[in-house]
């Protein structure tokens, strides 16, 4: 699972208000290249929640991505591979993803999420 | 028809490791879900600028339509309730995200981010009650408006579907205009018993200009590869813009039934609403006045 779909992920079990950011717990990650497409992450950009961005890239060892970031950034190709990198290179490949309000961990295994909730949580 | 999958068992036992085998070894079924794919991308009109978008992919199954939005140029997200058809998938390196869920209980996805939606063969399975928790009207609920709330303003979502009957039919679209959605359902090679396609096209916000909801292919009687014809089959219906009148939306021919109408009662009871007692007139069918 990339950082982007992270991202994207939020707990929706039943009761929870704010599921967003999930946690994050590693086991293990790997690293995929791909090629770096500008167009596709100035378009994506403002959607991507930073700060969820920034504090997932560290907690995968990877500190690089400054704290703040606006939209002028995105002209400096140093930015933008450091971006590119943590957005679609590092992927979660075995861990869990932890719900911030009930702690109810999502484990990941072979890079998938499982998400399926209980029939209470639903 | 009891050789509907849908109809033998939940999903996630249906698609064990030999159907998930079975499903993806099958060049013709390779074949048809490759061409369902390119079709429902091209219902999915998304911006022609050569930018690779962020797509869903729900009910995913092994990747076979995964793989026509990579083949395209986008990246996406693949939701399934079955580890094995994922498993499939991992064997076959998609290029998507994978996600193991069940769209039924909602998409676990914070709001607005997505660009666009497709899902291959895969609605029609909410429409049973495969637990004895499963109200299908309650989980095609969870399921539309999770995915209304997370695509982005004017996307769209394309949903290839075989629902079995008029009612299930019924059941889906109403789900998704509930949800907010606008759009309908676009029919391909309609006079055709075997290439008859159905395309659910959704769209996310106000109608507009781009919410139309596109023509059918064949509609004139063209009928794909496939000479034989139908005929009871013979239209494409576009209904539902959820900002009509109420009174012009179509309802089934056949009317719902008694077995139909004694439940909707029943639930409308449990909501407290006043409703008049179940009798042998409840449900019968009425003579036309005129
Ligand atoms: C006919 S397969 C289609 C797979 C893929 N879209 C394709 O075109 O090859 C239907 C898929 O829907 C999935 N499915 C059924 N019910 C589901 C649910 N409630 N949530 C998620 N996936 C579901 C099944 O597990 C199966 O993989």
């Amino acid at each position: 699972m990339r950082l982007l779909t992270h991202n994207m992920l939020s707990s929706k079990i039943k009761g929870v208000s704010n599921g967003f950011p999930l946690r994050i717990e590693v086991e293990k990650v790997i690293e995929k290249q791909v090629e770096l497409n500008p167009d596709f992450l100035k378009n994506i950009f403002p959607k991507v929640d930073w700060k969820a961005l920034v504090e997932a890239g560290r907690t995968m060892g990877f500190a690089e991505l400054p704290e703040e970031a606006d939209l002028l950034m995105l002209d400096s190709s140093e930015f933008l591979s450091k971006f590119h990198h943590a957005l679609l290179e590092l992927h979660l490949e075995e861990g869990a993803l932890v719900c911030p309000e009930t702690g109810r961990k999502f484990p990941v295994n072979k890079g998938i999420p499982n998400m399926l909730l209980h029939e209470d949580e639903v | 028809m009891s050789s509907r999958p849908e109809s033998l068992a939940p999903p996630e036992i249906f698609y064990d490791d030999a159907e998930a085998r079975k499903y993806t070894s099958s060049s013709r079924i390779i074949q048809i879900q490759a061409k369902l794919s390119e079709r429902a991308l091209e219902l999915l009109a998304l911006p022609d600028d050569g930018i690779p978008r962020l797509l869903l992919d729900i009910g995913c199954g092994s990747g076979l339509s995964g793989e026509t939005l990579t083949e395209n140029g986008h990246l996406w997200v693949g939701v399934d309730i079955s580890q094995s058809m994922l498993d499939i998938a991992l064997d076959r390196q998609v290029e998507g995200d994978l996600l193991l869920g069940d769209m039924g209980q909602g998409l676990a996805i914070r709001p607005g981010v997505v660009d666009g939606a497709i899902s291959i063969s895969a609605v029609q399975w909410l429409c049973n009650a495969d637990k004895s928790s499963h109200e299908p009207r309650l989980r095609l609920k969870a399921f539309f408006g999770s995915l209304h709330r997370c695509l982005s303003r004017g996307a769209r979502a394309v949903f290839q579907v075989y629902p079995e009957n008029l009612a299930q039919r019924e059941l889906i679209l109403r789900s998704a205009m509930h949800a907010g959605f606008a759009g309908g359902v676009v029919v391909d090679y309609p006079h055709s018993t075997k290439n008859r396609k159905e395309y659910l096209v959704l769209t996310c916000g106000p109608p507009s200009l781009s919410t139309a909801t596109p023509k059918g292919k064949g509609e004139d009687g063209e009928s794909g590869s496939d000479e034989e014809f139908s005929d009871e089959e013979n239209q494409t219906i576009r209904t539902s813009d959820r900002h009509r009148p109420r009174k012009k939306q179509k309802t089934t021919k056949k009317g719902k039934g008694r077995e139909w109408l004694l439940k909707k009662k029943e639930q409308m009871r449990r909501k407290g609403n006043t409703v008049p007692p179940d009798t042998k007139y409840t449900g019968r069918k009425r003579k036309s006045k005129f």
